[in-house]
């Protein structure tokens, strides 16, 4: 050990390179998005120490689930049961009405709804950086993860993939602050944009005329534009409506349905078939909903 | 790096990385405390000639690659916290420990605000208050890490 006097290159030298290093990275990830596959691979070589990182949670919930009193566990298998009831009847109801559904839209000759894969994944790690909204599951490209599928819990849509490695993928969350999803009203069907603010509970809808008829309370569903979300799923609730005259457009938040600070198991959702063919056309949802930002801007 | 025991090095920033994305609840997650950049510090400190400001770069970039933010902030943001501490150890070296924490704790407030700072130039995030907890935890939990630290390297004697 030698501190005093100092080999090789002096420090300012190397934060120099290490600067350019960092500023060439930015600019290389951020405005040309060439680190796609690297990402992917980059990924993959972490994930181990994702998975690491996560074992103490997962050995804490798997004691938390062995150690249950037999009372409870009837308990909840009795719950589960009247539900299992209550969901059986309600699939009767609804083969029916997809029949009938399915008759009535070849009479119309439109194209028949095609069923979608779901595939279910659990979080494996929450990133802790408060400048963006994403987590991590364990599904990769091996279970056949492929980016921009849609991600939803249980109530409603909490994000879409972001990166995919090999056995973990990351996925960005819609609150998320370059997040956008097109949405709809469910009760009159006025098409909006929510675009994620950084904040975990609130949605932004900019460039909202004053006219349009929205009320707090309001369901917003995925409007299936863009091609990315598939059409039909809640996404958030209004719980704000302003409608200053002397502002330009008015203020509209929503809070999402899903809970998106208490995820644990989640569902993906894949086309069918035609996965090639959903992902090329619909590059991203930010980008068609920055290019309509441009244009209310303009106008 | 690796002669003397230095394996130890790489894995006590192993397990600082790892305790940088475990998941917390909510609550205690703005509190969570800069890991990597404490064992970071304290590497710098005792030993200079091993653990450098391309040391803290690659960690910062681990940690983008971890945190999934783009590639080139956190290491960009690491690298200046620890030339500040590259450039001065022998001060800090002989400063009282709750000296040092106080120094530790300007050193995370500015990587916090470096970091904001790259994120606000990419893309439109705004500041809260909440996003600088972090000093506080870190300033509180650096004499423990430190005497941790300094146990461990006497024990296995890395030079």
């Amino acid at each position: 050990m030698n501190p005093i006097f100092n080999q090789g290159t002096s420090p300012a030298h190397r934060l120099i390179l290490v600067l350019f290093c960092s500023a060439a990275l930015i600019f290389f990830d951020h405005k040309m998005a060439s680190f796609e596959t690297a990402r992917g691979y980059l990924q993959s070589l972490v994930s181990p120490l994702q998975y690491m990182a996560n074992a103490p949670k997962q050995m804490m919930t798997w004691a938390a689930e062995n150690i249950v009193i037999r009372q409870q566990l009837m308990k909840e298998n009795q719950a589960f049961r009247e539900n299992e009831l209550f969901f059986h009847e309600q699939g009767m109801q609804l083969s029916m009405v997809r029949q009938e559904n399915e008759r009535l839209r070849s009479l119309l000759s439109s194209p028949v709804r095609d069923e979608i894969k779901k595939m279910f994944a659990e979080i494996l790690s929450v990133d802790s950086d408060p400048y963006s909204h994403q987590v991590v599951i364990n599904r990769g490209a091996n279970d056949g993860v492929y980016e921009g599928q849609p991600v939803l819990d249980e109530k409603g849509i909490v994000g879409q993939i972001l990166h995919v490695g090999v056995s973990s993928s990351r996925v960005i969350l819609i609150s998320d602050i370059s997040h956008a999803i097109p949405v709809r009203i469910q009760r009159n069907g006025i098409r909006l944009i929510a675009s994620g603010s950084g904040q975990i509970d609130r949605l932004i809808h900019n460039f909202v005329p004053h006219s349009a008829d929205i009320k707090e309370g309001d369901l917003l569903v995925t409007s299936g534009l863009g091609g990315k979300y598939p059409e039909g799923y809640p996404v958030s609730r209004v719980v704000f409506v302003r409608t200053d005259e002397s502002r330009e457009f008015a203020t509209i938040y929503s809070k999402p349905v899903a809970q998106i600070d208490r995820l644990r198991y989640m569902l993906l959702l894949s086309k069918e078939e035609s996965n090639k063919q959903s992902t090329s056309p619909s590059v991203n949802d930010a980008n068609s909903a920055k290019s309509i930002k441009a244009i209310a801007g303009k106008s | 790096m690796f002669s003397n025991n230095g394996f130890i090095i790489l894995l006590t920033l192993l397990i600082a990385l790892m305790a940088s994305i475990t998941p917390m609840p909510l609550s205690v997650d703005a509190f969570r405390p800069d890991w990597v950049l404490i064992v970071l510090v304290y590497w710098c400190l005792a030993l200079p000639n091993k653990v450098n400001i391309i040391t803290a770069w690659v960690m910062g970039f681990i940690l983008d690659v971890l945190l999934g933010s783009v590639l080139g902030v956190h290491a960009c943001a690491m690298a200046l916290s620890v030339y500040i501490v590259v450039v001065n150890f022998q001060k800090i070296r002989n400063f009282s420990v709750w000296q040092q924490a106080l120094i530790i704790g300007v050193l995370s407030a500015q990587y916090h605000l470096v970091v904001f700072w790259l994120q606000r130039f990419l893309s439109d995030v705004v500041f809260l208050p909440n996003y600088l907890y972090p000093v506080l935890t870190t300033i509180v939990l650096w004499p423990w890490v430190f005497l941790l630290l300094r146990r461990v390297r006497r024990h296995f004697r890395i030079k």
